[in-house]
């Protein structure tokens, strides 16, 4: 397979990097979302991007699942480079986990079979195994008794934490978060919150859109600043709370942290 | 001043005797509408010498009818006439739905797509067939088109099996000879295999996760079955071509131009409105579900399946349903180019020689209410059971 | 740790975007060619226009007929727009006497002032012209198409036709129908059984049946209902069922307005003291009217098509006069040229009345957002 030999001479697939982006580039028509992004995430880190709106955060991590396209550069998860070959979209999508603002829970089944749907269709498991595992992570971001309820019923931070548990019952190796509490009331961003926390404990990879700045700080290897679609800053939580280089993100944290 | 007896109010001032009134009078007012009308239509029928009751129905019709789906014949009763007027809609309707539903979802994916020519190429024949009354187009394509095709002798020939002039629509007409119950019986056959087919491959994933090309195998069992049976039997139909001799065609099976025009008329007209029920039906369906089943690995073909489908399906079924309704109410059009659907046969011969217009209209009428009202059951029942659960 | 951070504008951030991305290739690679499918559906599509609007054009336009007034100026080699010519009086008026046509011509200008004073954002008394148009106008329309008064000659509705026609009946058909459908709309939803049993009753029998058959009640059956000597005009009885059959359908398009409407706005009529009346006619029908605007134009747009079905009980508007065009035998075999004519007639008015309501659509979407 001259694809794969092609990835070898750049990257080796068993380091320690869960992903690599180099020099990518992404336009839609003339504008230019984002510009040379080089972002190498080592895996079990905790990445949290945060940035003013429009600054192509969620445009970022979308590419990493083929969302979307990029047009420049290379994109690398898992070892496995991100080109137009169908089957390598497929494997990478299957090993990374992507949570979404709106929840985007299916609304015509109930939370279990939300759950069950991927593992049965996708890693073709019985339903039975399908949803004991399901059950096995409802208790894990602790709704189990939701397990018949279908997503209309739930409250929102509810519908969040089944979203959270659909995407782990693929055993992703990667997760995405793309602002997954902007869309939730005050009083249910924590019980997400926990989820997420528990679940960087265990030592997941995650990359994560977020202006929760707490939750920053708790878990994140390392904290990211985007503007106008570039990297500005990276550094440690620490540095980029206390010590942070760029003017833009001196303004965007003192923007952000008064409230 | 002050009152400890509360006031004494006037009867017509209580709410229930006001509502009870007012009920009585509309009742009343709408019995002495009704006893007005038949007073004087029992008068006026008497006066015009015009019987009453369905006793016509037994009567000797003594008009012919140009397309009968089962025998008939001048010497048979009205009531006769009655079922072949209503068979004839009813064939009309039937094939012109699915003739529609195809064209519809045609038009209305093809609104969505991405391709720009064929979006607005879509968008355009939708404008421009919804917005032009149904009637004008049933006129055009019968006697714009099919009544300017050429005669007989210069029919259009496809493969020298179909003909198209402006006698009609020649297809060949299939002869079942003996033995072709066994073809029917390995059809049957087959149809029992592929439900235990589809039930035990369903079985199977769910219990090994196993998946099963299903479709596929069912198509081949169907071809390998029908095709044993009939070489079996040895191939026990025969297709009988329309041939022209002398000045016109013998054989085959005609297709009517009056048919024909109302087919094409209906089911393009349907179709406009069809296609924007699947379009709006889709578009209901969020950018985020796709995306959410993307990246849960889900291919873009089950994603369709198990993800779109199901939650489109709630939106278009309903109102789908009422263009059916529609369809077959607008058959009734067919009165204007004589074809011999329900109204034209029933509403319309059958109630210029009897005089009996209000037996034959309330006939008519009460076929297509009860047809309305039976697919209103149905509609109704069929939003309850799939209703989207929520608070 | 890679603890690589960039504060210094990247390099090669000012890249110029790719060529499938901007410009008129971008455009022709995003909406035709982006994929081997779409280029194979592109190319399909256009032959398919191909074949259909060269000839199209060259038989409407470049080797059409548009001079002369008789069949001799047919050249027979595409479409001959003198027979448009020739019988265009008659497809707008039907046989309404010419010297007369001023009156119906007057009843035009009067009813195209007065929609147009309501399109003029600054002026006020938009009620006042609403009122007149559907009171005032109807009886001023009725003395000038029927005469016989004020020193107009009488004009019997048998001599009434063409698009003249259809708009008699449209209009009438429209305004006769909210009125009532709005009454059939609240006995629908009405506390009363016995009224809203018999709403209900009436709204599921028009609409459940065809209506070519409510054509052929009226001009069949009625007769058979009224006493003997009474008799009504056919046209009258062909717009009456018009308007029944059209009511039901308005009624079911105002129902939906009316749940649209949040029980708190009738608690809170109620709780201002209203009665039953003022509640619906100052507080809900406003409302609702106001959300189901597109819901009647279109009923309005169905009744407008539907208005051709008179032509099957002898009556001769647009589409009947142009039936009776391509049937005279001085002019027989112009029958495309007829449609297409009369088709484009109808469009006009249909696709105009549709977006307009997509218009109020937009306007009431940007203004429930704010």
């Amino acid at each position: 397979m001259a694809t794969q030999s092609a990835i070898k001479t750049i990257y080796q697939p068993n380091d320690e990097n869960a992903i690599l982006m180099e020099n990518v580039h992404k336009w839609f028509g003339s504008f230019h979302v984002l510009k040379d992004i080089n972002l190498t995430v080592r895996k079990q880190h905790k990445i949290v991007i945060c940035g003013p709106s429009g600054s192509g955060k969620s445009t970022l991590i979308r590419c990493i699942n083929r969302l979307e396209e990029h047009q420049q550069g290379k994109i690398f998860v898992d070892g496995i480079e991100l080109t137009n070959n169908l089957k390598q979209i497929d494997r990478i999508r299957s090993e990374v986990g992507m949570v979404f603002q709106q929840f985007n829970l299916f609304p015509h089944l109930t939370a279990l079979e939300n759950l069950a749907l991927a593992p049965i269709w996708v890693r073709k498991l019985s339903k039975a195994e399908a949803e004991e595992q399901a059950m096995k992570y409802l208790e894990r971001v602790q709704i189990p008794e939701q397990a018949h309820k279908y997503p209309g019923q739930l409250s929102g931070g509810q519908q969040q934490r089944v979203a959270i548990a659909r995407s782990l019952c693929m055993n992703p190796k990667i997760m995405l978060f793309d602002e997954p509490t902007s869309a939730l009331d005050p009083e249910m961003i924590k019980e997400v919150l926990d989820v997420m926390v528990e679940l960087a404990e265990s030592g997941m990879t995650m990359i994560v859109v977020t202006h929760e700045m707490g939750f920053a700080r708790t878990v994140a290897d390392q904290m990211i600043f985007m503007d106008e679609g570039e990297l500005i800053e990276q550094n440690t939580p620490h540095e980029f709370f206390n010590n942070p280089q760029n003017d833009r993100t001196k303004l965007f944290l003192s923007q952000i942290l008064q409230h | 001043m002050v009152s400890s007896e509360p006031e004494k109010t006037r009867f017509w001032y209580n709410q229930k005797v006001r509502s009870i009134a007012v009920q009585a009078l509309v009742l009343l007012a709408i019995i002495g509408f009704f006893a007005f009308i038949i007073i004087n239509t029992s008068q006026n029928m008497k006066a015009h010498g015009i019987a009453s009751g369905f006793g016509f129905l037994e009567q000797t019709a003594g008009f012919s009818i140009s397309q009968t789906l089962i025998d008939y014949e001048e010497a048979d009763s009205y009531g006769r006439a009655f079922w072949i007027g209503l068979l004839n809609t009813i064939l009309i309707s039937a094939i012109g739905i699915v003739f529609a539903t195809i064209i519809g979802f045609f038009i209305g994916i093809a609104r969505l797509s991405s391709n720009w020519l064929i979006s607005r190429t879509a968008t355009a024949y939708i404008e421009i067939l919804r917005n032009v009354p149904l009637l004008l187009q049933i006129l055009f394509w019968y006697i714009s088109v099919l009544r300017a095709l050429p005669r007989t002798k210069q029919s259009f020939s496809l493969f020298d099996t179909f003909f198209l002039n402006v006698r009609g629509l020649y297809l060949p007409k299939p002869i079942f000879e003996e033995g072709f119950a066994n073809i029917l019986y390995a059809l049957l056959a087959t149809f029992v295999l592929i439900i235990f087919l589809t039930r035990w491959a369903h079985k199977r994933q769910e219990l090994t996760g196993q998946q099963f090309p299903v479709f596929i195998s069912s198509l081949g069992l169907l071809i390998v079955l029908l095709l044993g049976a009939a070489a079996l039997s040895g191939f026990p139909m025969t297709w009988d071509y329309a041939v022209l001799k002398g000045f016109n065609f013998r054989g085959g099976l005609r297709v009517m131009p009056e048919f024909v025009a109302m087919l094409f008329a209906l089911s393009l007209y349907t179709a406009a409105f069809i296609g924007e029920i699947v379009r709006a039906g889709i578009m209901a369906v969020s950018k985020g579900q796709t995306e959410a089943s993307y990246a849960l690995g889900l291919h873009p073909g089950q994603t369709l399946r198990l993800v779109v489908i199901p939650q489109a399906l709630r939106v278009i079924v309903p109102p789908l349903t009422s263009q059916y309704l529609n369809l077959t109410k607008n058959s009734s059009l067919a009165v204007a180019i004589a074809y011999p659907d329900l109204v034209h046969v029933f509403a319309g011969t059958a109630l210029m020689q009897t005089g009996q217009a209000v037996e034959i209209l309330g006939i008519t009428m009460a076929c297509y209410l009860s047809l309305s009202l039976f697919i209103s059951l149905l509609m109704n029942w069929y939003n309850r059971a799939i209703a989207l659960k929520e608070k | 740790m890679t603890s690589a951070f960039t504060s210094e504008p990247v390099k090669g951030a000012e890249l110029p975007p790719p060529k499938t991305e901007i410009g008129v290739w971008g455009w022709l690679y995003h909406n035709l060619f982006s994929t081997w499918y779409n280029s194979l559906l592109t190319v399909l599509s256009v032959l398919l226009l191909y074949w259909l609007i060269p000839p199209f054009v060259e038989w409407a336009f470049i080797k059409a007929d548009w001079v002369g007034d008789s069949r001799e100026a047919c050249s027979r080699e595409g479409a001959c727009w003198v027979f448009i010519k020739v019988w265009f009086g008659q497809l707008m008026y039907g046989r309404y006497p010419i010297e007369m046509r001023w009156r119906i011509n007057i009843a035009y200008v009067i009813l195209a002032v007065s929609i147009l004073s309501l399109f003029i954002p600054k002026f006020r008394h938009k009620h006042w012209v609403g009122l007149f148009l559907f009171i005032g106008f109807p009886v001023i329309a009725y003395f000038l198409f029927v005469g016989d008064s004020f020193g107009l000659e009488y004009v019997e509705t048998t001599r009434w036709g063409g698009l003249f026609l259809t708009l008699v009946i449209g209009i009438l058909g429209i305004v006769g129908s909210l009125p009532f459908g709005i009454v059939l709309a609240l006995g629908r939803r009405s506390e009363m059984p016995v009224i809203r049993t018999l709403s209900v009753a009436f709204i599921e029998l028009w609409r459940g049946v065809p209506l070519i058959t409510v054509l052929f009640m009226s001009s069949v059956m009625f007769p058979l209902f009224m006493p003997e000597g009474v008799n009504f005009d056919k046209l009258a009885r062909a717009i009456g069922g018009v308007m029944l059959f059209s009511s039901a359908y308005m009624a079911e398009v105002v129902r939906g307005g009316l749940q649209g409407i949040p029980k708190g706005q009738y608690e809170a009529a109620k709780a201002l003291g209203l009665g039953y009346w003022r509640m619906m006619g100052l507080i809900v029908m406003p409302q609702a009217l106001r959300i189901v605007i597109p819901g009647i134009v279109s009923t309005f747009i169905g009744v407008f098509k539907d208005t051709t079905l008179v032509l099957i009980i002898g009556l001769f508007d647009f589409l009947g006069m142009s039936q009776a065009a391509i049937t005279n035998v001085n002019w027989l075999g112009f029958s495309t040229e007829s449609y297409v004519f009369t088709a484009v007639g109808f469009w006009i008015f249909c696709f105009g009345m549709s977006r307009y309501s997509m218009a109020v659509e937009r306007k009431m979407h940007v203004a429930y957002k704010k």
